[in-house]
């Protein structure tokens, strides 16, 4: 008797998986680990299958890693980038759309500063759509890398305490990390600035802390998000060094945590700011980690995505044979 | 489904397994440079019992591995995604001689992922099969070096290799696929 | 030429009539309401059994398009989907290209409305010139022209200076004008794109706080009070604004109000669809709002249902949430929407619900007799609507040039049946009927 893997049709927003899906892409990103690590050869998995990386916003890191999870994978990858709005040259989102299905990609790989890009996308194609971070929406593989990192640290998920502290509400990582670790029955708790915290978030079923000193002392992870500076001439805080002073993670507060917790950041990192350069440097972070672990989580989506998506190109059939089906 | 109807026994298992082993050493001369792998899933407990006849027989330690061909075959898609379970070959394998070990021979469409997926891990002097049941129906011109059983079927029914490691016991099952 | 509209149920909020009564209108006014009338000879009946008959329907707020936006919409097109949603007549909004600041524009605009002779169309002038902001447009120009505008606005520009919105309303009472200020504080809307809330939340867009809305109502109306101007406040959306303007009517204040059909009914967990149909200013906003929005519709505090009716190429809307532009279309699915959404729910009585159709924003501007009493020498601009007909919206139905619909697929009951224009009619059994003249109307009244 062979057992199949639940079935995953696209990858557009944590949202959408149940916790049977997610730890079948941890389970599989376990195995295909070594091929990203580069122990052992590509694999000729997705041979003769085109995945296109559409890049609507700029990330060489992001681009990268799904270059690389197809490339193991042997997928053809073919790269659209195109800056801004497609308004700008003088045709639709759609028609940019309707453009890539006429190519006959049998993947799309989107990355786009608009939330819901993807799942606009979704409706116009009918490949299978991963989302690499869309706005402040979704950055569903970045979620699935970083439990995928905590999980061969710390095991079994369950009961863990997760802190995520910075600026929750401009975070696409932060609101598909809290769903992921909650569908694996994490407790998460956020810190951050008042202004940086998103409206009605105590709908998120996490709790909310207003020390970040309160809490390091429980947490399995200390995950720091990314604070762009420019934040603060838009009075969300005042200062970056106010900002490292109460919120950012310091070599006194990772002192206070216990022996075997993480500390983590989605990168890139602001070092002097939301983490302090020798946390970064530290044994405890595991931010490099994660970046090779990101490749097999995406490997793991791929295969996921793609092994159970019938082929695009249809087995060549005469055409006689053809009418009797259909009659 | 008709119920299954049981075909070997444990015990005609346990006699296989070790005329195999015999045969094994028989054509390989001894011991020497042998690696078992087996063939994710049922093949990898097979390979192990049978390292541990063979280290009864002759008195060697004959290493062992785990092959999962999942991401070499050839019919990704048609069905869903199968699961990927460790490959694990723990000796280089430049030198020697991998037999590699599985349940059943039928189409030969695994045993030429899993010639593929040795590719990657090394390059051995020779590659050998070992398998408990062969069906026949071969898609491709492959066969096995040492067969336990050759059970002709139809080419819809199904045969099953029970190994108590997997299965709770050993045997081999019919199954009828009903009409 | 006469018509009898027999037996249908007459709802004139001006007179107060609830009742079945039959309706002559003969040489384009209404000669003669009663219980039962005869049928004079040279007379075409219409069966209203069933069937509301109301004055025609009035919009304070309408994207017609013409000039500058023909693309999606323009004054012929927007008449006919004007008529198809039992209007007679729209009020064209200023921000098309040109600004409708200056005599010739609001002219050409009004000329325009009679050649199509489908719906008078009623322009808006802008509170400032080119919609920027700063100098005002020549308000009592535009009152002395042919279009008599008394209606300002800079359509979805808030007037963010303060002192400029204080001299507006100062300035327009020198004509009994309107302004009409979109109530939207800007600072706390930048890069807004949906209601700010659970649902802007966990979609990852950048919200729209409904203070932002009631800081500006909030503004505009002590402005209004302190100088005695009159204020008109476009689209309301929120349960505050909806109490700031109960609050500034009881205190006196010279202040009307509008709700649009859809914030009577959509709320903002449809975006969750990333659908930019659905993408609208002011946003949808939650059902609390909702619930607010009907209460106050139903206790006086909203005088009119206004559409709102925006237009868009396809293009345009067929962009990422991000870029697309706000607005979706109205004129022809308001009564369904209003009727379903609150008559229908039992929010308000069709009396009422009529009068926020007519009465109401036509006690808002000058529309020349539009939304007026059904009496005789009246001018018959008359709507008869079929409250039961069950419908399902089609964007590739609707009259407009455009098809943004964001009730595409959705049931509504209730529907236009018939529209007459001064005694014409501009919809006939569900048709629009263009205005040219007609070989063969004598012989359908002979029949």
């Amino acid at each position: 008797m062979t057992d199949w893997l639940p079935h995953i049709p696209r990858l557009i927003s944590i949202e959408e998986l149940d916790t049977e899906q997610v730890t079948a892409v941890l389970d599989t990103a376990e195995q295909l680990l070594p091929i990203a690590q580069r122990r052992r050869g590509s694999v000729p998995t997705l041979r003769g299958k085109v995945v296109c990386n559409l890049f609507l916003e700029d990330s060489t890191r992001t681009r990268l890693s799904f270059d690389l999870a197809a490339k193991r994978l042997s997928a053809e990858v073919i790269n659209f980038s195109a800056k801004g709005s497609s308004v700008s040259k003088g045709e639709s989102f759609k028609d940019t759309a309707l453009t890539l299905d006429a190519m006959g990609v049998d993947c799309v790989v989107v990355r786009s500063g608009s939330s819901g890009a993807p799942l606009q996308l979704a409706g116009y194609l009918d490949v299978p759509i991963m989302n690499a971070g869309d706005g402040w929406h979704q950055h569903p593989t970045q979620a699935l890398l970083d439990v995928f990192t905590m999980r061969r640290h710390l095991g079994d998920l369950t009961g863990r305490r997760v802190v995520i502290v910075g600026d929750v509400l401009h975070s696409r990582v932060a609101r598909s990390e809290v769903q992921a670790l909650k569908l694996l029955g994490a407790h998460v708790t956020l810190v951050a600035p008042p202004t940086l915290l998103p409206p009605a978030v105590q709908d998120w079923g996490v709790e909310v802390a207003r020390d970040l000193d309160e809490v390091v002392a429980d947490a399995d992870v200390l995950y720091a998000l990314r604070v762009q500076r420019e934040r603060m001439h838009r009075a969300f805080f005042p200062s970056s060094r106010e900002y490292a002073r109460i919120w950012g993670v310091t070599g006194d507060r990772v002192a206070r945590m216990k022996p075997d917790a993480l500390v983590m950041h989605p990168g890139p990192m602001n070092r002097g700011v939301e983490i302090t350069g020798d946390v970064a440097d530290s044994d405890r972070a595991v931010i490099t980690e994660q970046v090779t672990n990101g490749i097999a989580v995406r490997m793991a989506c791929l295969y996921l995505l793609l092994a159970s998506h019938p082929p695009r190109v249809e087995p060549c059939v005469p055409p006689a044979a053809r009418t009797g089906e259909v009659a | 489904m008709s119920s299954p109807a049981r075909i070997l026994s444990a015990d005609d298992v346990a006699r296989m397994l070790k005329r195999l082993a015999h045969e094994l050493l028989e054509t390989n001369h001894g011991a020497d440079g042998l690696v078992l792998v087996g063939i994710q899933t049922r093949g990898v407990p097979l390979a192990r019992r049978l390292a541990a006849m063979i280290e009864r027989i002759e008195g060697t330690e004959v290493p062992t591995g785990a092959l999962d061909v999942t991401l070499f075959r050839d019919d990704l898609g048609s069905r869903g995604p199968k699961p990927i379970h460790p490959t694990d070959v723990p000796v280089d394998l430049q030198g020697r001689t991998v037999v590699l070990v599985d349940d059943v021979l039928y189409t030969g469409r695994t045993i030429r992922a899993a010639l593929d997926a040795l590719n990657e891990l090394g390059r051995p002097d020779r590659i050998k099969l070992v398998v408990l049941v062969d069906r026949g129906h071969r898609q491709l011109p492959i066969r096995a070096d040492h067969v336990g059983k050759n059970l002709p079927t139809a080419y819809g029914d199904r045969i099953r290799v029970l190994v108590a490691d997997v299965d709770g016991e050993d045997g081999v099952v019919a199954e009828e696929v009903s009409a | 030429m006469r018509i009898l509209l027999r037996h249908g149920r007459v709802l004139d909020p001006a007179a107060g009539t609830d009742a079945v009564r039959d309706v002559l209108v003969v040489d384009g006014s209404v000669a003669e309401v009663a219980d039962h009338l005869d049928t004079p000879s040279d007379t075409e009946v219409i069966d209203c059994d069933g069937l509301w008959v109301t004055p025609g329907f009035v919009d304070l707020h309408t994207h017609l398009r013409e000039p500058g936006g023909e693309g999606a919409e323009d004054i012929a097109t927007g008449s006919a989907a004007g008529a198809a949603g039992g209007y007679t007549a729209l009020c064209a909004m200023a921000n098309t290209d040109p600004v409708c600041d200056a005599v010739p524009i609001a002219d050409m605009v009004w000329r325009r409305g009679r050649e199509v002779g489908l719906v008078d169309v009623f322009p808006v002038g802008s509170i400032t010139r080119g919609l920027r902001g700063e100098e005002l447009s020549p308000f009592g120009e535009l009152h002395g022209s042919a279009a008599r505008v008394d209606f300002f606005s800079d359509d979805g520009i808030p007037l963010a200076d303060a002192l400029v919105m204080r001299r507006a309303l100062q300035y327009a009472t020198a004509f009994d004008a309107v302004i009409c200020n979109h109530a939207e504080e800007p600072d706390l809307t930048a890069d807004a794109q949906m209601n700010e809330g659970a649902m802007s939340s966990v979609l990852g867009l950048p919200g729209w706080p409904h203070e932002a809305e009631e800081v500006m109502i909030a503004r505009d109306l002590i402005l209004a009070g302190g100088v005695g101007a009159r204020l008109h406040v476009p689209h309301v959306t929120t349960a505050g604004a909806v109490e700031l303007i109960r609050l500034a009517k009881q205190r006196g204040v010279r202040v009307t109000a509008e709700v649009t059909p859809h914030h009577l009914l959509l709320t903002d967990d449809l975006v969750a669809s990333y659908d930019p149909v659905f993408k609208v200013n002011p946003p949808v906003r939650t059902d609390a709002d909702v619930q607010a929005l009907r209460a106050a519709l139903a206790d006086g505090t909203i005088d009119a249902v206004a559409t709102d009716h925006a237009p868009h190429v396809p293009e345009l809307k067929d962009q990422e949430w991000e870029h697309a532009p706000c607005g979706m279309l109205g004129l022809e699915t308001a009564f369904g929407v209003v009727n379903t959404a609150v008559i229908r729910a039992g929010v308000l009585d069709p009396l009422q619900a009529i009068a926020r159709f007519t009465t109401g924003p036509a006690g808002v501007r000058d529309l020349a007799g539009h939304g007026g009493a059904i009496a005789a020498g009246r001018p018959a601009n008359l709507t008869v609507l079929d409250p039961e007909r069950t419908w399902t919206v089609d964007g590739r139905a609707l009259h407009s040039r455009a098809r943004n619909t964001p009730y595409q697929g959705r049931e509504l009951t209730g529907r236009a049946v018939h529209t007459l224009l001064r005694g014409r009619f501009t919809l006939r059994d569900g048709e629009v009927v263009p205005d040219q003249p007609s070989t063969t109307s004598t012989s359908e009244v002979a029949q």
